[in-house]
């Protein structure tokens, strides 16, 4: 009897890692907001205590504001964003055509830089480029994320996938062995999320400023101690785009509050 | 710099009301180092005031433990329809204002 049990229990232990990797189903499917605890939920729930709040006003005024050779501001191509930026952040990162690649938002603005105001881009992570994205990815609050849907993107969101389930750096772990196997568990304290981009760019209480899906991936790949891939590197946008194709269906919360 | 002023649009006459403010600030501390060892300058709000209809009503100092993007929320009572003005002070020459009005019935 106990010789059958054993031979049961080394089964499961066998398969069970098999079982529970994996992607994970659609209503299983859970923003980060749902692992905070009430008072940063109360944080990104009301606009004025919401310090990403603070980047989308800039946005806003930026939106607006003439810039570079062209003496072109946003929205003299694109006109009142409320509408014209309705959703679209839901979509990205999007494939480019001329490019033949996918882009990410905070591409695209340095692209309609470059191409329509002949200005020079901004630098990841500048402010300018934070505010610029969290003011286009706030009208999309609400929206469900469709990003990834394009069959061209079909290679690229497979790289992603690829990606985030090698091993690597000296812990030898993968974004799968953490965010689809150990979700709702704790990691020093701190819960393990499901890592739905559904807040980006967000405003991270220890950053104690905005930041974007990269320096989030940055940051976690430090954390296995892996080399990081630079910034707007094929292999982030990779990721980018097939961790937005896994929370397909997630509402946007932008600019989401994380601890 | 932007900030996110909520102060009630209506209240009665007595009414205890809360003013809730956040401003955009980086409160560098002065105590960190860059990379390569060079002491990064102290860049913080130091002062907060609010006034209502020209009277000051609440006042703070602040430090260098305060996080980045301070916000603050304090009570008074609603005596009169008018204005609330809001200033911010630091270093550097820093400064930064802002308002909001209030009818009281």
């Amino acid at each position: 009897m106990t010789f059958w049990r054993a031979i049961a229990t080394a089964i499961l232990l066998v398969i069970g890692p098999g079982l529970l990797a994996g992607e994970i189903p659609a209503d299983a499917r859970r923003s980060g907001y749902s692992f905070m605890g009430p008072d940063t939920r109360a944080m990104q729930d009301d606009d004025t205590s919401n310090p990403g709040m603070l980047f989308v006003l800039d946005g806003e005024t930026l939106w607006g504001r003439t810039m570079g050779d062209a003496g072109k501001a946003c929205a003299d191509c694109h006109g009142d964003a409320r509408s014209s930026m309705k959703g679209v952040a839901a979509r990205y990162p999007a494939f480019d055509k001329a490019l033949a690649r996918p882009v990410t938002l905070d591409q695209r603005i340095n692209l309609c830089r470059a191409n329509h105001q002949q200005a020079t881009p901004l630098a990841y992570e500048s402010r300018d480029l934070l505010a610029l994205s969290a003011y286009v990815g706030h009208q999309s609050r609400g929206i469900p994320i469709t990003a990834g849907g394009d069959p061209q993107l079909k290679p690229f969101v497979d790289q992603g996938r690829d990606l985030f389930m090698q091993r690597e750096g000296q812990l030898n772990l993968a974004c799968t062995n953490c965010h689809d196997d150990n979700y709702d568990k704790r990691l020093a304290g701190a819960p393990i999320t499901q890592a739905q981009p559904t807040g980006y760019p967000l405003y991270r209480l220890e950053w104690q400023t905005l930041g974007s899906i990269e320096r989030r991936l940055r940051s976690c790949m430090s954390g296995v101690r892996a080399q990081a891939y630079d910034y707007g590197s094929p292999e982030l946008v990779a990721l980018e785009l097939y961790l937005m194709s896994r929370a397909h269906g997630l509402p946007m919360e932008t600019p989401a509050v994380r601890p | 710099m932007a900030a996110l002023i909520n102060v009630p649009t209506k209240a009665k006459r007595g009414d205890i009301i809360e003013i809730r403010t956040l401003t955009s600030h980086i409160m560098e501390t002065g105590f960190r180092h860059t990379a390569d060892g060079r002491l990064v300058p102290r860049d913080i709000i130091t002062s907060f005031t609010c006034r209502y209809n020209g009277s000051e009503i609440f006042r703070a100092d602040l430090f260098p433990a305060i996080a980045a993007n301070p916000y603050l929320s304090f009570f008074t009572v609603a005596k009169e329809s008018g204005k609330f003005e809001f200033e911010w002070i630091g270093d550097n020459g820093y400064s930064s204002t802002a308002s909001a009005s209030i009818t009281v019935e």
